[in-house]
């Protein structure tokens, strides 16, 4: 009989190990009773916070004395910066994103102009990139903005980054076809859903909304697939803020916008940027990469909502890094109304 | 004097093996020689075998086969053929329907062709399996009561696989084979045709499985309740009531101002079990053929309420051009 007890309590003990222990907090944000609410665990919100704080700020200097251009041959970015205020700037931007490395890791130490090395090159379309992001894409990013260290956070490459995935890994023809999903992966959440939701929504612009608008039927020939597909692009958007569905959904009606948390504007907003960054500025930089920095289908790095987010419903949890750097917000182009239309 | 009032049965009456009423003419001879099994009388009867197998049932085995064997063997595939991958991913691994590209026509084999050949196997079983029950019961001289419960069964199986699918000119809107990907679909079912829970044969559904899980609970602890007065011999009692059924009848009475009858409370179950997925029939058949999006079909027809908004005014940025 004790033999059996400690057998059931093992069986048990086994099939509860995947999940989290009690307790959790609950946060109501809807209209009671409604479910409208957050679920956080506490303890992994300690070591997401840990996580997700902002290094102190490096100020620039006063704007005076010559301009950095004038100093410095082959400046195509950051003309208008100073060239102490460029000094201090670089020593920002090398902290973010190869601080073991230093000036090396982009310069050729005995040209700084020179631009042989590929990840000085990629570097500098990337500092147009968070310029573009925050002169463009306040919809999303606010007066929060975004710096380099948003997603490198101290590495050369983000930690979360993605690649266009094979929906069918293995050779045969004739058995055995995975449809793009059922298989774990992180992505996802480790469920059985599109394993590579990203390509369809963040690089291509495949239509998300898969829900009827009418009560009855009235031509919308959107599949129980396609809305798969939707629903493991939500699945990545969930985990990548560590929120519920209901952090932007009134999840009565995912497809109706009214009676709708504000967060769901910023994140449609959210997808529309990324879908830019993706098109206009990674897809561009193929070449520049090597191949060991490239997907196994040899496209470059991309970006989802867990580059800067990371587990945060606000990227480092809201900290304002732009107000520090003003030089990375650039002057707004028009391309995110494009974008987002 | 033992008595019957443990959850298990304790008193285990054990005789001669028993092969069953002779069979007719035209039934096969069953198989197996009978033997007893202490664990087993423990939750049933002690006796394991003869099986009638038959040809209907030999049949359908064979058709099972080849529906799991197709089934198996596309999961196999998907992970390389790797017997521990096999069993880690088991769970995630599926056999998809067609692509909704492929409308009714047939497709390609690894884009659906496995799934519908599967399907059609599956269904062969499981109409023998059904006729196979409905003669065993005539040939015992018994009500074909299981057959049809069973029926009610097949019918959600084919609304979900092929009714609903038909009608919507699509073999893609059918359910996958695999464990965690059926769920999915389930999810993303209900998430494409604007929330199940607004659809009221979903809700008439659900309020019969769970009345099915009551009344069993019920009914199986009222019988238990009486075993000392001899309660478990339920059909005697329908016929000839004695103190024990009085007493079961009294219980309720006093409790809940209403009792069925030793009768009547299977029939009650019979039809809470059959209606469960009978109504669910119902509700996914007209999910996208009649209704396209439940949440707001009973909003416009007054089915719950409005709850206040409490959340800025939001625009559909879509809109805003």
């Amino acid at each position: 009989m004790k033999r059996l007890i400690s057998l059931v309590l093992t069986g048990a003990a086994c099939l509860l190990a995947g999940c989290e222990r009690p307790p959790v907090d609950v946060v109501q944000h809807g209209y009671r009773g409604t479910g409208m609410q957050q679920v956080y665990n506490p303890r992994t919100l300690e070591q997401q916070a840990e996580r997700n704080v902002a290094p102190p700020a490096i100020p620039l200097p006063p704007a005076d004395g010559p301009k950095a251009s004038q100093v410095y041959k082959n400046v195509q970015v950051l003309k208008d910066l100073s060239a102490a205020q460029l000094a201090t700037f670089m020593v920002s931007v090398t902290n973010w994103v190869a601080p073991k490395e230093g000036c090396g890791y982009c310069h050729n130490l005995n040209n700084l102009a020179d631009d042989s090395l590929y990840t000085k090159r990629v570097a500098r379309r990337m500092i147009e990139m968070t310029r573009f992001i925050n002169g463009d894409w306040e919809t999303h990013v606010a007066q929060t903005g975004v710096t380099c260290y948003t997603c490198h956070r101290g590495q050369n490459i983000p930690s979360q980054v993605w690649f266009t995935k094979k929906d069918q890994p293995y050779g045969s023809n004739f058995l055995g076809d995975k449809a793009g999903q059922n298989t774990p992966d992180a992505d996802v959440n480790w469920s059985s859903l599109p394993y590579d939701p990203f390509t369809p929504f963040l690089l291509k612009d495949l239509p998300i909304r898969v829900s009827a608008t009418t009560a009855l039927p009235t031509g919308n020939r959107q599949s129980i697939k396609q809305a798969e597909w939707t629903y493991g692009l939500m699945t990545h958007m969930s985990q990548s803020l560590g929120v519920n569905c209901t952090y932007c959904h009134n999840t009565r009606s995912f497809q109706d916008w009214k009676g709708n948390p504000t967060q769901r504007v910023t994140a449609w907003y959210g997808i529309r940027m990324v879908r830019s960054l993706n098109v206009e500025h990674m897809n561009p930089l193929t070449d520049e990469f090597p191949a060991h920095r490239k997907g196994e289908l040899g496209d470059v790095a991309k970006v989802n909502c867990a580059t800067c987010h990371q587990g945060a419903f606000k990227p480092l949890y809201g900290a304002p890094m732009l107000k520090d750097y003003p030089v990375l917000k650039g002057t707004p182009t028009g391309d995110a109304k494009v974008a987002a239309r | 004097m033992a008595q019957y009032q443990n959850l298990f049965t304790t008193v285990q009456a054990t005789g001669p093996v028993h092969h069953g009423v002779d069979l007719g003419h035209g039934n096969s001879p069953r198989t197996g020689e009978p033997v007893t099994n202490y664990w087993l009388g423990w939750i049933g009867n002690a006796q394991i075998g003869p099986i009638y197998l038959g040809g209907l049932g030999l049949a359908s085995l064979i058709c099972g086969l080849f529906a799991t064997t197709i089934i198996g063997m596309n999961m196999l595939a998907s992970v390389n053929y790797d017997p521990v991958q096999f069993i880690r991913q088991l769970f995630w691994l599926s056999l998809e329907p067609p692509p909704p590209a492929y409308g009714l026509s047939f497709p390609p084999m690894n884009q659906g062709g496995w799934w519908l050949l599967a399907g059609l196997f599956l269904t062969a079983s499981l109409f023998l399996w059904w006729w196979r029950t409905y003669r065993r019961a005539r040939e015992l001289g018994m009500g074909t009561h299981v057959a049809w419960a069973f029926l009610a069964a097949i019918w959600l199986y084919l609304v979900l696989g092929l009714f609903r699918p038909v009608l919507m000119g699509s073999w893609g809107e059918a359910v996958p084979f695999g464990i965690f990907p059926h769920l999915d679909w389930t999810a993303a079912f209900s998430l494409r045709y604007g929330n199940l829970f607004y659809n009221p044969f979903h809700a008439l559904s659900i309020a019969f499985l769970y009345g099915s899980a009551l009344l069993f609970a019920m009914h199986g602890a009222t019988i238990l309740a009486v075993t000392r007065f001899g309660g478990e011999r339920e059909i005697e009692q329908i016929t000839d009531r004695g103190t024990a059924s009085e007493r079961a009848a009294l219980f309720w009475r006093w409790t809940m101002g209403f009792n069925a009858t030793m009768e009547s409370i299977h029939r009650w179950a019979w039809w809470f079990a059959v209606l469960c997925p009978l109504v669910g029939g119902i509700g996914i058949l007209l999910t996208g053929t009649v209704v396209d999006n439940w949440y707001l079909w009973s909003m416009k027809h007054g089915v719950v309420p409005p709850y206040p908004e409490v959340f800025g005014p939001v625009v559909d940025p879509a809109s805003l051009k």
